[in-house]
């Protein structure tokens, strides 16, 4: 029997976007208000995860090509390396800074070297929850 | 500020996230990692001296000051334990190298032996209590992966027991770090101890010092908590088996021994009481499992078990010359042991089974690996000029001085069983008929003898060159003894 899923299909195509968005925002607004890299990096993985209900493994596979297992890599590399940064200014591992320079288009906005390791947070996350994901649903 | 305290933690962390990212490139996995684990132990090496000649280390995460934020503190207790550590993890990976198989390596195998290490090496240098947690989760989340990695029925069986204990010994650790925060309000080490002596250890904080006895003798197997360990370690590959039984029991025992000599040492009548007949005991069902089997693997698992209890009870002999002697005793268990199980690994891969029962006369055709295996048990029983003889004089001679006759002469008794189990491996599988000719033998030892060696080598170094080691493990001692030093270097009051 053939299932006709087109309804999820096309509400899966708007959510997603809206979903991955609002794990983007968490990201950024870590700093200052609840959310960071681990509820964004989940955030983002549920709209994978949305998609992946909606559709099928391989085509996802198709429209991501990314190996999970090494956006892992990446996302630990990411966050020790900004630990290692602190030791070109002879300051402790894992020291952060921050400054508010004045970008062009948006104005004065505050800056800190913690965001970039939540950024290997954020990629830890997704590589992980994926990497489960996909395993245990490709498995027999 | 000191790098030399971090950069052995990160190396292996690096090295790590390297290895993942060659996860198809064996050759190469191979080179990073001997090539880590040289750069690693150089520069632990250097921190020893470094430590030895100007105090204690700390390095202080982040720029926060002592008590606010992480602080890693390497005093030569840790430091030469990150030495050991590495030599062995070292020695137990280069006889991966022939052992292991493709099948493993294929699969990360090398990646989570470096985040073992990390684990390791991150809980001997931390100085905070709630990450000696996390460091204790690094270690056990990839002890779990080694342990199962290869996916043999015995592993699985195994690894559901070893994870199941596990996570409740570290949700207890939650527990009793939650209970110690709630009284004292603080969870560095150094401030700890501080507020500890001001409210001088009442009732409720003995009851948080018993649980963490607990919590860390589930990790360190001693008496009556070691139910798990035999049949765990039985089932993973001879390498893995190597590095767990030289590595994970002995940061449990090294908890113990932060913990009760900087943090809960007020009410000792009682705690160390306590300790001191719980080794005991450990040294005792240690000692009846290594003669009941007739298993090599089985018989070293269970001298593991007797080497904990006899580390321990230098927690009760309080007196510099008893940590001193449990220090020793404790470095040379490390080294040993990893000898003992490369070696028994090698028996294994020729003759295909841990039976003794069905081997003999292997002295015949591999007289090398036979002479060696003597050496490493009479090591191990603590023959004069060997490294596990000074441990045990030591011991010895302050269970004398403060009168635990009962502890004297268990230990003495304990090296005898300790000697005729390993003398029983020795005999059975050595000597005798031989069982299986040329052809019939299942794998050769090209490549697997080297590592041992080297760890022997080490280990008679430890014995005939104790004029050099002493001073160094008597300065640990004299750390550990006296808290204030410790708490002096990290909260520079």
């Amino acid at each position: 029997m053939k299932v006709n899923d087109l309804i999820l299909q096309t509400v899966t195509k708007v959510v997603a976007f809206i979903i991955l968005i609002f794990s983007i925002y968490l990201f950024w607004t870590g700093h200052y208000t609840p959310g960071g890299g681990f509820v964004g990096g989940l955030m983002a993985s549920s709209a994978l995860v949305l998609m992946l209900l909606a559709f099928d493994v391989k085509t996802i596979k198709n429209v991501i090509p990314f190996d999970y297992k090494m956006i892992i890599a990446t996302g630990l590399f990411i966050a020790v390396a900004t630990g290692l940064g602190s030791f070109v200014f002879d300051v402790p591992f894992l020291t952060h800074t921050f400054g508010h320079p004045h970008l062009p288009g948006l104005g004065e906005v505050s800056l800190a070297t913690a965001s970039l390791f939540d950024l290997g947070v954020y990629l830890v996350v997704v590589g992980v929850t994926m990497t489960i994901i996909q395993t245990i649903g490709e498995s027999e | 500020m000191n790098n030399l305290v971090i950069l052995p933690l990160i190396i292996p962390l690096i090295t790590g996230i390297i290895l993942m990212f060659l996860k198809d490139h064996v050759r190469f996995q191979r080179i990073v990692s001997v090539l880590s684990f040289i750069i690693n132990i150089g520069l632990s090496f250097m921190l020893v001296q470094n430590v030895y000649e100007h105090g204690i280390q700390t390095h202080e995460l982040g720029n926060w000051p002592a008590p606010f934020g992480i602080v890693l503190v390497a005093d030569l207790l840790a430091s030469m334990l990150v030495l050991t550590a590495n030599i062995v993890s070292f020695c137990c990976v280069l006889f991966a190298f022939r052992s292991i198989g493709s099948g493993r390596e294929n699969f990360s195998f090398y990646a989570f032996v470096q985040f073992l290490i990390t684990g390791v090496i991150g809980a001997f240098l931390t100085g905070d209590i709630f990450n000696l947690f996390v460091f204790f989760e690094v270690m056990l989340m990839s002890s779990y992966v080694l342990i199962v990695l290869g996916g043999t029925k015995i592993q699985l069986r195994e690894s559901i027991k070893y994870i199941l204990v596990n996570v409740i010994s570290s949700a207890l650790f939650v527990i009793a770090v939650g209970y110690l925060y709630s009284v004292t309000g603080t969870l560095n080490m150094a401030d700890l101890s501080v507020k500890i002596k001001e409210v001088g250890q009442p009732g409720i904080l003995t009851v948080i010092a018993i649980l963490f006895l607990v919590v860390f003798g589930l990790k360190g197997a001693i008496f009556p908590l070691y139910f798990w360990l035999p049949s765990s370690y039985q089932a993973p590959p001879s390498a893995v088996t190597a590095l767990f039984g030289a590595l994970l029991t002995k940061v449990g025992v090294y908890s113990i021994f932060r913990t009760f000599t900087l943090l809960f040492y007020h009410d000792q009548p009682f705690t160390h009481t306590l300790i001191g007949y719980m080794a005991l005991l450990t040294i005792v069902i240690g000692c009846i499992g290594a003669i009941a089997y007739s298993d090599i693997k089985q018989i070293l698992i269970y001298n593991i078990v007797i080497a904990v209890g006899v580390i321990l009870y230098g927690v009760t002999i309080a007196t510099p010359e008893g940590l001193t002697g449990s220090i020793y005793y404790l470095l040379h268990d490390m080294v040993i042991k990893g000898t003992l199980f490369l070696l028994a690994g090698a028996v294994i891969v020729v003759t295909g089974t841990s039976d003794m029962k069905q081997m003999g006369g292997l002295i015949k055709r591999h007289p090398l690996l036979g002479w060696m295996f003597f050496v490493a048990t009479i090591a191990l029983a603590g023959i004069p000029p060997l490294s596990g003889f000074i441990g045990k004089l030591l011991l010895l001679r302050s269970g004398l001085e403060t009168e635990n006759y009962t502890f004297v002469a268990i230990l003495l008794i304990s090296s005898l069983a300790v000697l005729y189990s390993v003398m029983k491996i020795f005999m059975n599988c050595f000597w005798r008929e031989p069982k299986l000719s040329a052809e019939q033998e299942k794998g050769s030892t090209k490549g697997l003898l080297y590592p041992s060696a080297l760890l022997l080598v080490l280990s008679i170094f430890m014995g005939v060159g104790a004029e050099w080691i002493y001073p160094y493990v008597a300065d640990a001692a004299k750390t550990l003894a006296d808290p204030s030093i410790y708490i002096h270097s990290v909260l520079k009051e």
